[in-house]
């Protein structure tokens, strides 16, 4: 009987020990949920989600503080993504936060620009080049489309452009799109 | 030899018996092709980072000049195909199927045909190292003509660990209407055979295999007839069964060696490294007549043709050029199509140039009658996946493209499909399912391109954020350390005040001091001395008769 006790109770410590010495050993650095998020969305930082950036957006919706459809840029595809990645329900996208579109650049009107660099400031990507009294421009490829060069502009030199398909960037067409055309 | 002993053949699985319609271009022997007026030679026409420019407008070019350097490691120059005057570089058309333009150097053709000085005939080819052998034929701009156009001296580099057992040759030519391969195998035997040896010593690889369909036996005999009794001991024609697409790289490999090449992996991961026969008839004349890829064969056929052939095309050519040579002018009603009718596509814009991968122009009559078949749902037959030759699900891979789960298709080894164009073929609803596997691949591929912007931008917004933070404490600390600088600077001046106070102080006591004895009526003359005393007399006088103030009578 103690016998029993003293083996059962050893075998118990011995086993425990190595458990916990396996659980912090082996342990498992998750991707938190946080960086999951951030991954999926477009990185526009134009925070039209009313959040100051798409890193604090996903830190919302990790919190449960915003819900999942607040992304314009993203449109349903990150909606999707977001809904697969939490397991809730998709949504339409909230209205009030603005609508889907294809991607857009924009681009300095350089006869126009007075180098006020307000423009500068507002980039959140540091993708326009420019000094004060000298003209700015925009690095084209490194422009995410927030539009937030926008409104600071004191001569609305700054204009909207649809982003310029070329040989390497162009897809194939849906076929059925193709078919009714010719059609 | 290989009529003693036959070779054993594979079988790769799915394929077709198609129609060949190939004997309409090789009655004649391939023509040379007109000088045009203007060269409009794409800076890209291979896989890989497009050529950078290096002439400039107004310059006068030779022919094989280089005009167009290699960037970065997958990349070949392009060399001018004529002498003349640069007159633009710009955007043109060029043949791709999304009708878009490319950057293009254009060349006014001066009808001389001038040639670049080429440097001295260099050592045989069999002493030169591997690598030597490889920059050369990168240098002159060579690219797989079989269709694909991926730099070939990449092709020839087996790497480290892969040894290069056997090398194939690529003649079977699967397409139908295409015969520029089998009229360069009918013609120039002894340089395809020439190119074969620089690849093979380029490889070190053991023992050559030439692969041809069995339709082209004049192909097959004029190699046999090149063959020395030496290079029959390492070199095999093998005549090929009959049967789209056997010119496929990995059904080929499949065919002649019975290797099935894993997807996703290259075939010089199982020792095998498979290359056109027009490829090694190019590196013949890049290694031992010094001449870069300028010119290739091109079928141009079609119904529209009185007499379908093969040209001798210098790239650059306008395809409309080279049609109107052809003899046939170029009308809305007609539909040209650059490939084969299985796999080529339609070239919007007939302006745009010959390129290295152009390796036939078919021209169909577009009859108003004709009207495409309507495309019905798939009913599940599975006869796409009875012929496909990479043995996927054509129809499970249809269904995810069609629903846009992009995830799901790549489950399905989406990019193992070689888009031949098997599938579309037999299928009984006319569902055009290679157009649906290239839209997902350009879609699944632009997504990848998404995500790598997205991180970019997410990294710059980090630096960004970064940024202003680093500003903002740069900003405190100054402002901090000149405040510190101003109190030093108000002590300094507060220790300085005291002295000043001091030193006042010390003056006024002096001066208190002084004023007991007013120190103004020493040292003076007697005459003032006199006036001082006679005031003073008129002073007491005057006092003594008004006595109410006498501070103003202070001297």
């Amino acid at each position: 009987m103690i016998t029993a006790i003293i083996v059962l109770g050893v075998m118990a410590l011995v086993f425990g020990l190595l458990l916990g010495f396996g659980a912090i050993k082996f342990k498992v650095e998750g991707d938190p949920v946080v960086n999951q998020i951030d991954a999926i969305l477009p990185q526009t930082q134009c925070g039209q989600c009313t959040f100051p950036g798409c890193r604090p957006y996903a830190e919302a919706i990790a919190n449960g503080e915003a819900d999942i459809n607040q992304c314009p840029p993203g449109g349903e595809q990150v909606i999707l993504a977001l809904a697969d990645l939490l397991g809730r329900d998709p949504k339409p996208l909230n209205a009030t936060h603005g609508t889907h579109s294809e991607k857009t650049v924009v681009e300095i009107d350089e006869e126009v620009c007075i180098g006020c660099t307000l423009c500068i400031q507002a980039c959140p990507v540091d993708a326009i080049l420019g000094a004060a009294k000298h003209m700015h421009t925009i690095i084209k490829s490194e422009c995410t489309g927030c539009n937030l060069c926008i409104p600071p502009c004191p001569v609305d030199c700054i204009h909207i452009v649809p982003v310029e398909k070329n040989l390497q960037t162009w897809t194939w067409p849906y076929p059925d799109n193709a078919q009714q055309q010719s059609a | 030899m290989r009529n003693n002993n036959p070779p054993k053949l594979w079988r790769f699985h799915g394929g077709l018996t198609l129609p060949s319609h190939k004997t309409i271009s090789m009655s004649a022997t391939i023509a040379p092709a007109i000088l045009p007026r203007y060269l409009v030679l794409p800076v890209q026409q291979h896989i890989g980072a497009a050529a950078i420019p290096t002439v400039s407008i107004g310059e006068r070019v030779l022919k094989n000049q280089n005009i167009a350097r290699a960037d970065g490691l997958v990349s070949v120059p392009v060399h001018a195909s004529s002498s003349g005057t640069v007159v633009a570089i710009e955007l043109r058309a060029v043949a791709h199927p999304s009708g878009l333009s490319g950057l293009c150097i254009v060349i006014e053709t001066d009808g001389k045909d001038e040639t670049f000085p080429t440097s001295d005939a260099s050592i045989p080819y069999p002493q030169q190292d591997p690598a030597q052998l490889r920059a050369r034929i990168r240098d002159a701009g060579i690219v797989g003509l079989g269709g694909a156009g991926f730099p070939t001296f990449i092709k020839l580099s087996p790497g480290a660990r892969a040894q290069i057992k056997t090398l194939i040759l690529n003649g079977a030519e699967c397409e139908p209407y295409i015969t520029c391969d089998a009229m360069l195998m009918q013609e120039h035997p002894r340089e395809i055979l020439d190119g074969l040896l620089i690849m093979q010593h380029a490889l070190q690889a053991q023992r050559c295999l030439i692969g041809i369909e069995d339709n082209k036996p004049a192909a097959i005999a004029a190699l046999m007839n090149a063959l020395t009794v030496t290079e029959k001991q390492f070199i095999e024609i093998i005549a090929v069964p009959t049967m789209y697409p056997a010119g496929g790289e990995k059904q080929l490999i499949r065919t002649l060696t019975g290797i099935e090449v894993p997807a996703q992996t290259l075939p010089a991961s199982r020792g095998v490294i498979c290359h056109n026969v027009a490829t090694a008839f190019a590196i013949a004349q890049a290694i031992l007549k010094q001449q870069p890829l300028t010119t290739r064969v091109v079928t141009v056929t079609g119904s529209a043709f009185t007499q379908p052939k093969n040209y001798w095309v210098r790239l650059g050519t306008p395809m409309q050029d080279l049609l109107a040579h052809a003899g046939v002018i170029h009308t809305g009603s007609l539909r040209l199509i650059m490939g084969g009718p299985m796999m080529g596509f339609t070239v919007m814009n007939t302006a745009a140039p010959v390129s290295k991968t152009t390796n036939c122009l078919l021209t169909q009559t577009t009859d108003k009658s004709q009207t495409k078949p309507v495309t019905l749902p798939c009913i599940r037959c599975g006869e796409c996946a009875r012929v496909c030759p990479a043995q996927l699900l054509p129809q499970q891979l249809y269904w995810h493209a069609h629903a846009k789960d992009f995830d799901k298709i790549q489950d399905f080894h989406l990019f193992d499909c070689i888009e031949c164009g098997c599938c579309d073929y037999v299928c009984p609803s006319h569902i055009p399912l290679v157009q649906y596997y290239r839209f997902a691949k350009t879609e699944i591929w632009a997504k990848e391109r998404e995500t790598q912007k997205s991180d970019i931008a997410r990294q710059r917004h980090e630096f960004h954020l970064s940024r202003i933070e680093r500003k903002k404490l740069e900003d405190e600390t100054r402002k901090r350390k000149k405040m510190e600088l101003l109190n030093e600077v108000d002590a300094e001046e507060d220790q300085k005040k005291s002295a000043i106070e001091a030193a006042l102080q010390r003056v006024q006591a002096k001066k208190a001091v002084q004023q007991l004895q007013p120190g103004s009526t020493e040292n003076l003359s007697d005459t003032q001395q006199q006036l001082i005393q006679d005031i003073d007399q008129r002073r007491t006088l005057y006092t003594e008769h008004a006595p109410t103030s006498n501070k103003d009578t202070n001297p």
